[in-house]
């Protein structure tokens, strides 16, 4: 290690300690930069002091309000933040999915207009991607933006659209041209949340919970000056987009303990729960081949995503690769789930009741949350299209 | 602890991949399947001499180069990538290792330096070939260092120039050299599937042997992860080239109008495949990593094996599937793969006995129940 970087982890050791206050370590809340929402008071001054030296978005560079670090300064950091158990001071779809994707292609003025604004915590972002008749294919989608004078009209329906009800902001993908082929007909613009065209109906899900909506929109108006790249070439700027979405999904770029994904919220540790549950000999013998075949999976997986990290120098979201580490990390996040659920056998399920302690309702829940993890972001299936074509070069 | 090759280790695969795509060819491998001592004698002593492979990875003060575990997965991985036939991994990794894992320091000085050059192709005999603890049940040494008994499976046994022999004495274990002309020892050809591999029945009868050095029951352990990881990257690299042949094969292939590799069965069981070959690929290269840092009794050369194993065979199965008939003759090539597939998974421990050793270790250090 450089002396240099060996300075930059003393100092950064000393800031952090001096500024992540108690309510900021440990599990808890992750500020989302929603307006909406009101967060404890140690999450906000975590955000405000962490926004202020561009920690919270630490690659970017700073004229975005982020630090313009290195990949080597960033994993320092973050390694740092992990030793005294400091949460991520942001995370939303801002800082991992738009943001990254308007480096690579927004213009200067959107650059400036949005970056430093998601940087700050001050604006939440939602996917508006996924409508009614356009999942897996979604090139297929019908929403329709209009150009009057210097805005789009908008007219469709989007679904599955997580935090819309707490989201300021949205980015959208609209059907611009509809006699175009599928694929160039489609632009990537943003549009705030606020605004009378735009309705979101919450919708409930397997885990009881309502992190995504039902997003109407109805003469929704986006600004010209909020198209990204240029009119009908939006395609391949969402599936960029997607492709920072999934290098997330799947732990690629550096990242702290608590950052991983929503989804699986309490994650048992193995050996743990095969201890606790399996107290039989035998029935213990008969679990462990599969809990160390897990093991083993998750740890070569580790070593990929470390390999990756290292080949991948600069720190920038790799291609069609990126659905290897989705796909997988998907699966594994979902076996894990399982193999959790059906060591603890009865315990494992109680929805609300006593007789069950929190840890296990809890476990309980994850374990139905986890199937959205191989459909979110792209079906396993979708993910293995991509990689049968676009690494292996298998035809159509 | 590194993460991926570096660019002198770059550049040493490249060299390496040219040697064995011009001297391993699959006319080559063919030719030498149907002999009796399974090599070329022209190519090994251009690898020994030109290219000094041999040598890699044992001490530079017994004749070797001094590289490690990674230096050595390089080539084995090209010789898997090609199927190379020849007594490398018998002589340099088994036999080599030994001597230097095992041997005293005079035994070291002197043989040492004729196995890293290759002018002298030994073997290791162990009398079993599943799991170090079974080691020294077959092969009795006395006092007088004569040896007595069988080993079943010798790797290249009908060819080699020199017998190391891990053998149980009153007290521990042994390491022994005999030549094949001494008295009291008999070579038996055997057939294998794999007929890339030779092997041969060695048995001992009041045979006398010279004795090397001790072996310890750790040390033992410790050989054999460094061979496990060897022939880890064997797997590795024939599983690349498995996958990457199966895929060719698929695009070339048309059924109902168009390739089969349009298919979308066949197109996910191939991202699943390249899934697991990068995934093997990590644990394989991250226990040379382990080792070459010096570090001991890991669960990583034992999930290296067990992960290479289930890839390679896995590969080999799907390279039949996948071609159909055509997959299943004597004539196409891939019977060869999946023969040595096949052996590789259980030489040193199948997989299941792999994971056995990753939970006690993985237990020892209270990292599981
Ligand atoms: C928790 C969660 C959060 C989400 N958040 C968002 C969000 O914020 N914004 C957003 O836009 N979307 C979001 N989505 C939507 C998500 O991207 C879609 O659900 C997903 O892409 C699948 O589309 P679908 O639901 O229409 O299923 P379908 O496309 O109808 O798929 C149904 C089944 O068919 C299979 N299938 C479809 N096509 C193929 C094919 N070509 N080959 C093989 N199999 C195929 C699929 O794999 C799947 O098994 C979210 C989904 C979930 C579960």
């Amino acid at each position: 290690m450089t002396e240099a970087l060996e300075a930059f982890r003393l100092e950064t050791r000393d800031w952090l300690r001096a500024n992540c206050p108690p309510g900021a370590r440990g599990p808890g809340e992750i500020h989302s930069g929603s307006t909406k929402l009101s967060f404890q008071p140690d999450t906000i001054a975590w955000l405000e002091s962490m926004a202020d030296r561009g920690w919270t978005v630490p690659m970017w560079p700073e004229a975005y309000g982020g630090a313009g670090l290195t990949l080597e300064q960033t994993q320092v950091l973050y390694q740092e933040m992990q030793a005294i158990d400091a949460r991520l001071p942001l995370v939303n779809m801002g800082t991992r999915m738009l943001g990254p994707t308007l480096l690579e292609y927004g213009s200067e003025s959107q650059k400036l207009r949005h970056l430093p604004l998601i940087a700050r915590g001050g604006a939440a972002w939602c996917q508006g991607y996924s409508e009614p008749g356009a999942g897996s294919d979604l090139a297929g989608l019908t929403t329709k933006a209009v150009l009057s004078g210097d805005q789009f009209v908008i007219h469709g329906q989007k679904i599955w659209t997580s935090g819309a009800q707490n989201a300021d902001w949205m980015f959208c993908l609209v059907r611009t041209d509809p006699e175009a082929p599928k694929h160039q007909g489609i632009s990537f613009v943003l549009l705030p949340m606020d605004q009378p065209g735009v309705t979101v109906k919450p919708i409930r899900l397997i885990s009881g919970s309502s992190p995504f909506c039902e997003t109407f929109l109805d003469g929704a108006i986006a600004e010209k000056s909020d198209l990204v790249g240029r009119l009908n070439e939006g395609w391949a700027i969402g599936k960029r987009l997607l492709q920072h979405e999934r290098s997330g999904q799947g732990g690629l770029g550096p990242a702290p303990a608590r950052s991983r994904p929503v989804g699986v919220t309490i994650d048992l540790e193995m050996p743990e729960v095969l201890n606790r549950y399996a107290t039989d000999p035998a029935q213990k013998a008969s679990q462990r081949d599969a809990v160390i075949r897990w093991q083993m999976r998750s740890r070569a997986f580790q070593l990929t995503q470390a390999r990756m990290g290292q080949e991948v120098r600069d720190g920038k979201t790799p291609g069609a690769a990126t659905s290897m580490f989705k796909l997988y990390g998907a699966s594994l996040a979902q076996d894990k789930q399982s193999l959790t659920a059906e060591l603890m056998g009865t315990q494992g399920i109680g929805w609300e009741a006593a007789g069950f302690t929190e840890e296990e309702i809890g476990a309980t829940r994850s374990w139905l949350a986890s199937r959205a993890v191989t459909i979110y972001g792209g079906t396993n299936e979708v993910q293995a299209n991509i990689i049968a074509k676009r690494v292996l070069g298998l035809p159509d | 602890m590194q993460a991926v090759l570096s660019e002198d280790q770059m550049q040493f695969k490249q060299v390496i991949a040219r040697f064995f795509d011009t001297h391993s060819t699959m006319p080559a491998v063919r030719r030498l399947s149907e002999t009796e001592t399974g090599f070329d004698p022209v190519v090994w002593s251009e690898l020994s001499e030109t290219l000094g492979l041999p040598g890699t990875h044992l001490p530079e003060e017994y004749g070797g180069h001094g590289f490690g575990p990674t230096e050595l997965g390089i080539i084995l991985e090209e010789m898997g990538r090609t199927l190379y036939c020849g007594p490398f991994f018998s002589s340099a990794v088994m036999a080599g290792y030994a001597l230097a894992c095992f041997g005293d320091e005079a035994a070291k000085i002197e043989k040492l330096p004729q196995i890293a050059a290759g002018t002298t192709r030994a073997t290791l005999v162990l009398d079993d070939l599943n799991h170090p603890s079974k080691v020294g049940r077959l092969i009795k040494a006395n006092q007088a260092g004569v040896l007595t008994g069988t080993a079943p499976i010798v790797l290249d046994g009908g060819s080699a120039q020199a017998f190391l022999i891990v053998a149980r004495e009153p007290a521990g274990l042994g390491l022994f050299e005999l030549s094949p002309t001494s008295p009291g020892v008999e070579i038996t050809l055997q057939e294998s599937i794999d007929m890339t591999r030779k092997i041969a029945r060695l048995t001992l009868q009041s045979a006398p042997g010279l004795r090397l050095g001790s072996v310890t029951e750790q040390g033992l352990y410790q050989f054999w992860d460094l061979i496990s990881v060897a022939l880890a990257h064997e797997m590795i690299g024939g599983a690349a080239r498995l996958l990457n042949d199966t895929v060719e094969y698929t695009k070339g292939r048309y059924q109902f109008g168009r390739p089969i590799g349009s298919f979308q069965a066949l197109k996910h069981r191939c991202a699943d495949l390249l899934m697991s070959l990068e995934f093997a690929k990590a644990a394989t290269h991250h226990a040379g990593f382990c080792l070459a840092a010096g570090e001991e009794t890991t669960i990583y050369p034992s999930m290296a094996k067990a992960m290479a194993a289930d890839c390679f065979m896995d590969m080999a199965r799907a390279a039949i599937q996948l071609r159909g008939g055509i997959g299943f003759t004597w004539e196409d090539d891939t019977h060869l793969w999946f023969k040595r597939a096949k052996c590789d998974e259980v030489l040193l421990g199948a997989p299941y006995q792999q994971r056995a050793r990753m939970m006690d270790i993985l237990q020892e250090a209270q990292d599981v129940a």
